[in-house]
């Protein structure tokens, strides 16, 4: 057995500390003890079933297109929970899946055509997911701050149309504004990585025995994938969003509240 | 040609099944000021919106100086029809800035008298335009649309959040433009206003056209008409 691995007598211990969170939220009467207890065997559940998936996936005798075939469902998942969770952005889930797809063609393409890691089942998947998950989060952030920008800055909005600018002009510093909210988290967290917290990759080849300049090297790779990913989607989805909180004669649509649906 | 700054030819305009407009029918001259009354919600900044396309009929036309204006270029039409709204929207940075954004590559000279024309010395150019008093606010906003050489102004109640002497100071810049040949269409629910600004006056109600007058004095001998606006009037204070 090797340092970093989990035995299941292992993985049981570490329940102890589920038990430990369901303590406190009964100590402090937070009534979370079942979500607690579920989302935990829920954890366990899906995080067993993806393994098996993955083993099967990144076995080096399995062709890639496997492992890009999963990529393509990771896209799909991610662009509808990005539907999902701004739903006041209309007409989003086509957007989003071009916007992961454009990223995707350039981040993967920046890390496996330059031959930054090998094209391998084991890397792509696991790469694909950081890069798709953590775009995710910032694309969220960009679509709903672009539809409130343009919403709450209205008057200066119709300011600039009045004055004869078309509306890509029109809405460019809004939009700018949406990206830097959506993009300076990650930016932060470039800045603090190491400093403040270690991140998961980093961490987790540690703890399976990976030399620490090593498990350094993938992990600043996989934050500037991060990085780079984010700031793609995000200027990707904001580009193809602006045109359609405009009309073709370069007017601001109506851009209800979501509580006045 | 039609002579006309703006013919309304039976427009309506419905926002989600409510009647804003209804079968509008009225001429603009393209000369002097011509006021738009009404009581609130008479429609009075949606008939103005329509003018350089902020808004679009649902029915009926809009016509500019003979031509439809959704046969024009919106983005043409906006900077020959500039628009200065209720409250003034700026822009971040200076007043310089805000130069920056209505037309970048005017000349000094050209925003030296874009100051002059809206009453405001030359030393505000570098003054930081959020702290601009209401009154400076608007004149900012009037200079920023004048920089764009528009050839007619329409002005959404500019005055309504000003106390009294910069809301005469800037009746008194506005109405100085006609003299060089812009026209203005003036949104207002002041009846005093209408006297002192106006040529000739638009009175709306709950989305139509009461009347049309060619002198603001008729206002005076039509008790149905200054019920109406000082009604409003008295409401709004």
């Amino acid at each position: 057995m090797r340092s970093g691995d989990v035995t299941g007598v292992g993985l049981g211990l570490s329940l102890l500390l589920v038990a430990v969170a369901v303590g406190m939220s009964r100590w402090r009467g937070l009534r979370l003890e079942g979500r607690i207890t579920w989302a935990s065997l829920r954890a366990i559940v899906q995080l067993l079933l993806v393994g098996a998936a993955l083993t099967l996936v990144v076995d080096p005798d399995r062709s890639l297109a496997w492992s890009w075939l999963w990529v393509a469902g990771m896209i799909g998942y991610a662009s509808d929970v990005v539907r999902r969770r701004a739903p006041e952005v209309p007409r989003l889930l086509w957007l989003t899946i071009v916007a992961f797809s454009v990223t995707g063609t350039v981040s993967l393409g920046v890390i496996f055509g330059l031959g930054v890691f090998p094209a391998e089942g084991r890397t792509i998947v696991p790469l694909a997911g950081m890069m798709v998950g953590n775009a995710m989060n910032a694309t969220i952030i960009a679509a709903r701050r672009t539809v409130e920008e343009l919403r709450d800055k209205r008057p200066e909005v119709e300011a600039r149309l009045a004055l004869g600018h078309p509306s890509r002009v029109a809405a460019r510093p809004y939009i700018a504004a949406a990206v830097r909210t959506a993009l300076i988290p990650q930016v932060e967290t470039t800045k603090a990585v190491g400093l403040v917290f270690l991140p998961g990759a980093m961490t987790g080849l540690i703890l399976a025995g990976v030399d620490p300049i090593d498990a350094v090297l993938v992990q600043a790779v996989v934050m500037f994938l991060v990085l780079g990913a984010a700031a793609t989607n995000t200027t990707v989805i904001t580009l193809g969003l602006a045109p359609r909180l405009f009309t073709s004669d370069h007017r601001l649509s109506p851009l209800p509240r979501p509580a006045d649906r | 040609m039609d002579a006309a700054l703006f013919r309304f030819e039976d427009v309506g305009v419905v926002f989600d099944g409510s009647v804003v407009l209804d079968g509008i029918n009225a001429v603009i001259p393209a000369h002097g000021v011509t006021a738009v009354v009404g009581a609130s919600g008479a429609g009075k900044s949606t008939l103005l919106r329509l003018c350089n396309r902020l808004e679009v009929p649902t029915s009926g036309r809009v016509v500019h100086r003979g031509r439809d204006v959704l046969d024009l270029d919106p983005l043409e039409l906006r900077k020959e029809v500039g628009m200065v709204f209720q409250k003034p929207a700026l822009f971040g940075g200076t007043v310089a800035d805000n130069f920056d954004v209505a037309a970048p590559d005017s000349s000094p000279e050209k925003r030296r008298q874009a100051l002059d024309q809206a009453a405001l010395g030359h030393d505000y150019l570098h003054r930081r335009a959020d702290t601009l008093s209401g009154g400076e606010a608007q004149r900012l906003c009037l200079a920023r649309t004048l920089l764009t050489d528009p050839h007619a102004l329409l002005l959404d109640e500019p005055t309504s959040a000003l106390d009294t002497g910069p809301k005469r100071a800037f009746e008194h810049t506005a109405t100085a433009l006609t003299r060089h040949g812009i026209p203005i269409v003036w949104v207002t629910h002041e009846l005093e206003q209408v006297h002192r600004i106006a040529d000739q006056v638009l009175v709306l109600d709950r989305g139509s056209v009461v009347a049309q007058l060619d002198d603001p004095a008729q206002i005076a001998r039509r008790t149905e008409l200054r019920q109406l606006l000082e009604g409003d009037h008295d409401a709004q204070r």
